[in-house]
């Protein structure tokens, strides 16, 4: 310590600033560390969720099923919409899943997103098919309408064609009790 | 393995549909194709989220480039088509920034840095003069 009555040639240096260097080294780990453990959420959410369904009008994607279009989800219950393709391997596992919801009476229509015919076919025969109707998408068009960024995804639509919910990425096992829960939201 | 891989490559390619008609293909007019690659380029791949679409080879961003040209090509203006992505998926698919209530701090914040530097210096170099 300097005497108090030698004054000093320049001003007494902060004694915290010496740490600030550690500080800032610290403050930096912990936001590598943050970043590490708890990544960023890299999924983007549907903006449509509470407007209605857009307008559109698929073909059928199989011969044995229906197309579809905006004109099929008017009255009745809530529904799934979901969307899919046979190159897609969540959606094979969430095939039981959707499987055990159409069991249950939930009505689930397809979207199939850049598909052949014969490749849905196997994919349904393979995995089951849960799908009251199912659409063709070739050009991804229906899928960017509803603001869908890839598959699988399922979205539950009211009686009045709007938009309630968007799950992203497959229906795992777990989630069942949710997706029932907002079918049920669905209703009021 | 090689066998294992042979087999399950085919399955785990994203799809085997031919790209969208305008995805690879530029529009006749160049002036509509200016137009479209413009916005092309500040739009997001939502499959590879750090690519425009015009970069992108993801099949969604060639639909998304298909679906873009051939709104231009029907005179539609750019932006209403941004404008119609950022509906369906909020500010995140366009790269073009836009000052709103929680990005204004982004374009505020450095004129106040430049301003604070400027004062600091003012302060440092006039202050010493004066001594």
């Amino acid at each position: 310590m300097r005497s108090p009555d030698a004054p000093p040639e320049r001003p007494a240096p902060r004694r915290w600033a010496i740490w600030l260097p550690l500080g800032l080294f610290v403050g930096f780990v912990l936001l590598v560390l943050i970043g590490l453990l708890r990544p960023a959420d890299r999924e983007v959410a549907s903006a449509m969720i509470g407007k209605p369904l857009p307008a559109f009008d698929l073909p059928p994607a199989i011969p044995d099923r229906p197309g579809l279009a905006r004109s099929d989800f008017a009255g009745g219950k809530p529904r799934l919409l979901n969307v899919f393709a046979s190159w897609c391997i969540p959606c094979a596992v969430e095939a039981p899943q959707l499987d055990a919801l159409a069991k249950e009476g939930v009505e689930i229509d397809g979207i199939a997103i850049r598909d052949r015919q014969e490749d849905i076919a196997a994919f349904l025969a393979r995995n089951g098919n849960p799908f009251t109707r199912i659409g063709a998408d070739d050009v991804s068009a229906v899928q960017l309408a509803i603001g869908s960024s890839g598959v699988p995804e399922t979205f539950v639509i009211d009686a009045g064609g709007v938009i309630r919910y968007q799950h992203i990425g497959e229906i795992r096992a777990d989630q069942l009790p949710l997706i029932r829960a907002k079918l049920k939201e669905a209703e009021q | 393995m090689l066998l294992f891989l042979a087999l399950v490559s085919p399955l785990a390619a994203q799809d085997t549909m031919p790209p969208a008609p305008y995805a690879y293909r530029q529009l006749d007019d160049p002036a509509q194709e200016a137009q479209a690659q413009a916005l092309m380029e500040t739009l997001r791949c939502l499959k590879c989220q750090s690519q425009s679409i015009a970069d992108s080879d993801a099949p969604m961003a060639g639909d998304m480039r298909s679906q873009v040209r051939q709104r231009i090509a029907a005179g539609e203006e750019p932006e209403a088509i941004r404008a119609w992505l950022v509906e369906r998926y909020g500010d995140y698919v366009s790269y073009a920034p836009r000052m709103t209530p929680l990005t204004w701090p982004l374009f505020v914040l450095p004129i106040v840095l430049l301003a604070l530097a400027a004062l600091l210096l003012r302060c440092r170099f006039l202050g010493g003069r004066d001594q």
